[in-house]
């Protein structure tokens, strides 16, 4: 077990600069998950802190020990990759008994190792199969299997669930949770589902375009994100945004409308975007004037989507309105769940 | 097939099995010839040309090329020649193609570039500045000469045949193998090579071939009867006058032997699908 930072990290393919700065505090048995779109620079920079790829600037620290020039085997890590990478030849209990192989520790203890990490895993009727010979999620837990018998320092995750169908992956999701819970370990799971990072996370770091957003635990992410990248991609369905003015402390959309803001120095004339979460907008004898487009009842909940200030909107009701396609109605949301950010910089303001 | 009838099936089923009938007899009637030819008694031998079979069956002619040639000896030579410039081929292949496959380095599409030009070259358009070279080197009439030149001109080709096979090996692999505690040699050693067996047996199955019916270059550099190899030692058999049919089969049919025991050996590598279950599924 171990803590991780990161220094100012830089990393660059040829001309292009995939990672830009980074610096990241992982305290030690946190589960830290890096969330953000494909593309946006998450498996590089879990592969720069595996030492699979060399960082072009700053410094990778595990625990007391710097890093940043050591090879991957010097790093007591594990990795779970998001195609499992399970060596074909090898049966299962020697996929996971490989490190220790390598590390030439003694017969008795890999045994027990194994032993008890298949066991952790349901995986004893499985040990002397091939991994062709597995289905999907058994070849995800040997995977997991093969990490947790090094008792590493820190596990990494790259997607491990995103080849599962979505039960599958929910019944995972809660596995790994459980996991972590019991053994303690210090780990840093990639993923582009912003589901799997409320879920799992104990801190979220949102990433976009090589450059850390914000990095918090999942609710203050959920409840005030730091800008609107952060807002639009955290939270399903999607915070709706409106432009807006202020205008005597109060938001006015581009119809006119007047939405209020909770108190602060609000400037006047000021170009600002709010976002409202789906379930925080209601229904109102007055407001903001909206059309009713489509209704979707999901049994727990139903969402609408209207057209309102020239902007699609979403609507979660928890009650179960009467609604039909076409029917006018008036939206508000409390001041308090309101957030307002910067139309240029996009940074939040209240 | 459903919405099939029986009928149709049975028809279906039926033009299949006439059409690999059709292709083995045309891939295997000279083989057949060749060893009726080899047992055929030498009075026989233009009486009952067309027969299938011949009426009498003899083996002088084996006995005479084992005993009255020196057809063992260039069998041996082959033999050398052929298994050495196999195994340096596929070694140094499959290190050049791991390098291909895996690292971005400078030159690298020239790299690809030049080996693939030298494919493009006519053989007897090399011939006279090779016969140059290794006349000053010493290496003509010499096996390791043959070695050489065998070497140089398969490797290209089987670099390029190793590397499509490293493709074929995710790159995941050998980093999950790294993280596991190997250096880039041993994850090589202990997860690619396993993994690549299939095509390097491959590799060698198709250098042996080519080196073992190598005839141009053999013909031109070697001399002396201690240094042919059997594909010049076959010509021995083409006399002034006549062509001594029923040695020349003979020796032949005793040709093709190691080269079915080989791929006999190599089936097993040869088959593919041994990194089924590596990633997703
Ligand atoms: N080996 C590589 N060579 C060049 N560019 C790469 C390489 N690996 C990743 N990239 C680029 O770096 C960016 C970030 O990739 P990656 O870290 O895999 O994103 P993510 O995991 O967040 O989807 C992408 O634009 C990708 O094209
Ligand atoms: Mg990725």
């Amino acid at each position: 077990m171990a803590s991780v930072s990161l220094r100012n990290v830089h990393k660059k393919f040829g001309p292009i600069t995939v990672l830009e700065s980074i610096d990241l505090d992982i305290a030690d048995g946190e589960f830290v998950v890096l969330v953000g779109p494909s593309g946006c620079g998450k498996s590089t920079l879990l592969r720069s802190i595996a030492g699979l790829e060399a960082i072009n600037g700053g410094e990778i620290q595990i625990g007391d020990r710097p890093v940043t020039h050591m090879a991957p085997k010097d790093r007591d890590i594990a990795m779970v990759f998001q195609s499992y990478a399970l060596y074909p030849h090898m049966d299962v209990r020697r996929n996971m008994a490989f490190s220790l192989n390598l590390r030439k520790s003694p017969a008795a203890l890999i045994g027990e190792r194994v032993a008890q990490a298949s066991a952790k895993l349901g995986l004893n009727a499985l040990l002397d199969r091939l991994p062709k010979q597995l289905s999907g999620g058994q070849r995800q837990r040997v995977a997991m299997g093969r990490a947790i018998v090094r008792n590493p320092k820190v596990f990494l995750f790259d997607e491990p669930l995103s080849n599962l169908d979505a039960k599958l992956r929910s019944t995972m999701r809660t596995e790994i949770k459980a996991l972590h819970q019991s053994l303690k370990t210090t780990a840093i799971y990639v993923t582009h589902d912003q589901v799997e990072a409320m879920t799992m996370a104990n801190r979220i770091v949102v990433m976009s375009d090589g450059v850390i957003q914000q990095v918090g635990p999942p609710l203050e992410l959920y409840d005030r994100p730091a800008n609107m990248f952060v807002a639009g991609f955290i939270g399903s369905p999607t915070m709706n945004f409106f432009d807006a003015v202020i205008v005597k402390g109060a938001a006015r959309l581009v119809d006119g409308s007047l939405l209020p803001l909770a108190p602060a120095a609000w400037k006047e004339g000021r170009e600002v975007v709010i976002g409202i979460r789906p379930e925080h907008l209601h229904f109102a004898d007055q407001g903001l004037p909206a059309t009713v487009t489509v209704v979707e009842p999901l049994g727990m909940s139903t969402q609408v989507t209207l057209d309102a200030a020239d902007e699609r909107v979403t609507l979660l009701a928890l009650e179960r309105p009467q609604l039909s396609p076409g029917d006018r109605k008036y939206l508000t949301a409390k001041a308090a769940d309101i957030h307002v950010f910067d139309r240029v910089s996009g940074l939040r303001l209240n | 097939m459903p919405g099939q009838s029986l009928l149709q099936r049975i028809l279906g089923q039926t033009g299949l099995y006439a059409a690999i009938a059709c292709y083995v007899i045309f891939a295997l009637l000279p083989i057949y010839w060749t060893i009726k030819i080899s047992v055929t008694p030498q009075d026989l031998l233009y009486s009952e040309g067309i027969k299938l079979w011949p009426s009498r069956m003899t083996l002088a002619n084996y006995t005479s090329v084992l005993k009255a040639t020196d057809f063992p000896r260039y069998f041996l030579n082959s033999i050398l020649v052929s298994v050495t410039t196999a195994v340096i081929v596929t070694v140094v292949a499959s290190f050049a193609g791991y390098a291909l496959s895996r690292f971005r380095f400078r030159g690298k599409a020239v790299v690809s570039l030049v080996l693939l030009l030298t494919q493009t070259f006519p053989l007897v358009m090399v011939i006279p500045p090779i016969y140059r070279i290794m006349g000053q080197l010493g290496l003509t009439d010499n096996l390791y000469g043959l070695i050489i030149i065998y070497t140089a001109f398969n490797i290209a080709f089987a670099t390029f045949l190793m590397q499509s096979f490293l493709d074929g090996v995710p790159k995941d692999l050998e980093e999950a193998a790294m993280i596991d505690g190997c250096t880039r040699f041993e994850a090589l050693r202990r997860v690619i090579m396993p993994l690549t067996l299939p095509g390097m047996g491959a590799t060698v199955a198709f250098v042996f071939t080519a080196a073992w019916s190598e005839l141009l270059f053999a013909l031109m550099l070697i001399n002396s009867e201690s240094q042919k190899t059997f594909s010049v030692g076959l010509l021995t058999f083409v006399g002034k006058f006549a062509v001594d049919w029923g040695q020349m089969m003979a020796a032949s049919v005793m040709a093709l032997i190691p080269v079915c025991l080989f791929f006999m050996f190599l089936q097993r590598y040869l088959v593919t699908g041994l990194t089924a279950g590596a990633v997703k599924g």
